[in-house]
């Protein structure tokens, strides 16, 4: 396989993990804003363990994931205090201090970023995808995820059934983290370097606007999300500068032809937002969507083209 | 008299942030609707201001434009961008899935339109910082040994004067007494004759007035225009905004006020790096101990998420 697809799959992967990390607490309820921050926290924690106390790959990946869930269990419980706007504003903070802790700190590197020593290829973010993508199939499965849903749905009356709404805020938050601090992690080795502005704002508004496009329903959503959104600069880096030069043939040269910018994939992912917010709120996948399908494979239609 | 200037500058700097605030304490008081494209429609007046002032209007058309013209026009652009926003995160949520809106999606969709008018703006005009080519008023008056920025000195005075032709509209005029009833209860201000969609149209177009005028004050102050600009002013914006409470106007001016001493005050002492890091964490905190912020309601920003 050549670099260019490992790297493009290693990026597919690490952005599904990272979809799950947000996916979580948005499925539960909570609109998370910070995503950078716990993935640079966790990026960060495998690079100067690394770096600094040279341990092995596997042990620095462990351990940052392990630093972002206690980071977001700090964090959750006084932050789940807060509710709608609040939250958004108090997870967006928290990136925030993230990234200008970073910044001024010598020991990371300050601006300039480090190097990480031990290389992961390809196949270790797409299996770490494939085991957290399984886990999070099962959890959502479980009475822990029909709390996190049900949470979602109406936390008053979540509960009033008896089910304590904190704790799965709180769990739902951490393991996300969690998930979040693994994907940075990951990010850390399959790139070998770390810099601050990897983890921008700008980055958790992207993963947030990932995971809603594709669906916070199911666990579909996230896959569908992030795969879309990666691939897409793939497919634009191809196709833009064909269709740039055709607008110049039609209107003449008013759009100076530079080469392809990653801009646009901004673009269209702002628009797909505005029009999907419009016509489908929930996102792509829903469950009305997974229950029809399942149930074309399970039965199939009686006499009068109705499903039994 | 070292600390003196540094909070006459920090008064200074705040008039931008109160302005900033102000268009996102309206849109969150009376719609509960955290608006996001408010820093890029701030943007947005900066960088068309600084384009038609160099080239013109695109393809050629004319020439380049006198700077206090093209402001005005880059005005009159974000009044109507804020109107199309209107129409696509709230209204058309509003009519489609009534006021049970899960208030996220107008947010979600706002994100959206950050994205696309920010990213618009890169592709169009680069990311490079450019200067402006306007006003150089580096004029400096000596007060008792303070030093103060003429256009630094006319954006604070602005300031006082936007504050009070709100606080009149809303007050004394027959929509701004629409708009406080629609921030009440929207329900009970349409039964009793308020033109909801009106309304919430003019709260709009209020909004995009305010970040026009918080890009006019910006581009006299700095003389210079990025479109990064959205970000850095448009966060501590709302930083300024929490701390003094959602939907409160005074909350507003006196957040973004203090946000602007501690941002020169934290340069003064611990450099300029720590700016971002100091105005977040002490909003966290505040967040933590009182989320209603200095003057805010607790009811506001409280919906479903």
């Amino acid at each position: 396989m050549s670099g260019y697809w490992a790297g493009i799959i290693s990026i597919l992967a690490i952005n599904i993990i990272f979809a799950y990390g947000i996916f979580l607490p948005v499925a539960s309820g909570q609109l998370n804003l910070g995503g950078a921050g716990f993935q640079a926290s966790g990026a960060y924690a495998a690079a100067f363990l690394g770096a600094q106390y040279s341990l092995s790959t596997p042990v620095t990946i462990l351990s940052g994931t392990v630093f972002a869930a206690i980071l977001g269990c700090i964090i959750a419980w006084p932050i789940l205090r807060t509710k709608g706007v609040y939250l958004v504003l108090a997870t967006f903070g928290f990136a925030e201090v993230i990234s200008g802790f970073v910044l001024n700190s010598e020991a990371l590197g300050g601006p300039t970023g480090i190097t990480v020593a031990n290389f992961i290829d390809w196949y270790v973010p797409v299996i770490a995808a494939v085991f957290v993508s399984i886990g999070v199939f099962y959890l959502m499965s479980t009475r822990f995820g029909l709390n996190m849903r049900a949470t979602h749905d109406d936390d008053v009356v979540t509960d009033l059934m008896g089910v304590n709404v904190r704790t799965t805020k709180v769990f739902a938050f951490t393991l996300g983290a969690a998930l979040a601090g693994l994907s940075g992690a990951l990010y850390a080795h399959a790139f070998n370097f770390v810099e601050a502005q990897a983890f921008n704002a700008m980055v958790s508004v992207n993963v947030l606007l990932f995971v809603l496009l594709g669906g916070t329903q199911t666990p579909w959503g996230p896959i569908v999300g992030a795969t879309f959104f990666t691939l897409l600069p793939e497919v634009l880096r191809a196709t833009l500068p064909s269709l740039k030069q055709g607008l110049i043939n039609v209107f003449g040269p008013i759009i100076p032809a530079t080469p392809p910018d990653e801009s646009w994939r901004f673009v269209i992912l702002g628009l797909c937002t505005v029009i999907m917010m419009m016509m489908r709120p929930e996102g792509l996948i829903t469950s009305t969507m997974i229950e029809r399908l399942h149930g074309k494979l399970r039965r199939k239609p009686n006499a009068q083209g109705q499903p039994a | 008299m070292l600390i003196v200037q540094q909070i006459v500058n920090g008064l200074m700097l705040g008039s931008v942030y109160v302005t900033v605030a102000l268009a996102f304490t309206l849109t969150i008081g009376i719609l509960n609707f955290l608006n996001f494209t408010i820093p890029t429609l701030f943007m947005f007046t900066a960088m068309m201001g600084w384009a038609l002032a160099k080239w013109g209007f695109p393809g050629g058309v004319t020439g380049p434009l006198y700077w206090p013209l093209a402001l005005m026009l880059a005005s009159l652009a974000v009044i109507i961008l804020s109107l199309i926003i209107e129409r696509f995160t709230f209204r058309y949520m509003k009519t489609k899935y009534g006021d049970s809106t899960e208030h996220a999606i107008p947010l979600v969709s706002s994100l959206g339109f950050l994205l696309i008018i920010e990213n618009l703006v890169r592709i169009g005009y680069g990311t490079d910082a450019q200067r402006f080519p306007g006003p150089s008023m580096d004029m400096t008056l000596n007060i008792g040994g303070i030093l103060v920025r003429l256009p630094q000195l006319l954006s604070l005075i602005a300031v006082c004067f936007i504050v009070a032709g709100l606080n009149y509209l809303l007050a004394r005029t027959r929509t701004g007494r629409g708009i406080r009833a629609i921030a009440e209860n929207p329900d009970t201000a349409s039964t009793l004759g308020v033109d909801t969609n009106r309304i919430v149209a003019a709260v709009f177009m209020l909004g995009g007035l305010l970040c026009a005028f918080a890009g006019i004050l910006f581009v006299i102050n700095y003389g210079e225009v990025s479109p990064q600009i959205g970000e850095d002013i448009g966060s501590k914006a709302i930083a300024g905004m929490v701390l003094g409470g959602l939907g409160s106007i005074w909350g507003a001016v006196l957040g973004g006020v203090i946000i602007g001493l501690i941002e020169t005050m934290t340069t003064h002492f611990f450099g300029a790096d720590t700016v971002q890091m100091s105005v977040w964490g002490i909003l966290i905190i505040f967040l933590f101990i009182r989320p209603q912020g200095i003057f805010g309601h607790n009811a506001i920003g409280k919906g479903k998420l």
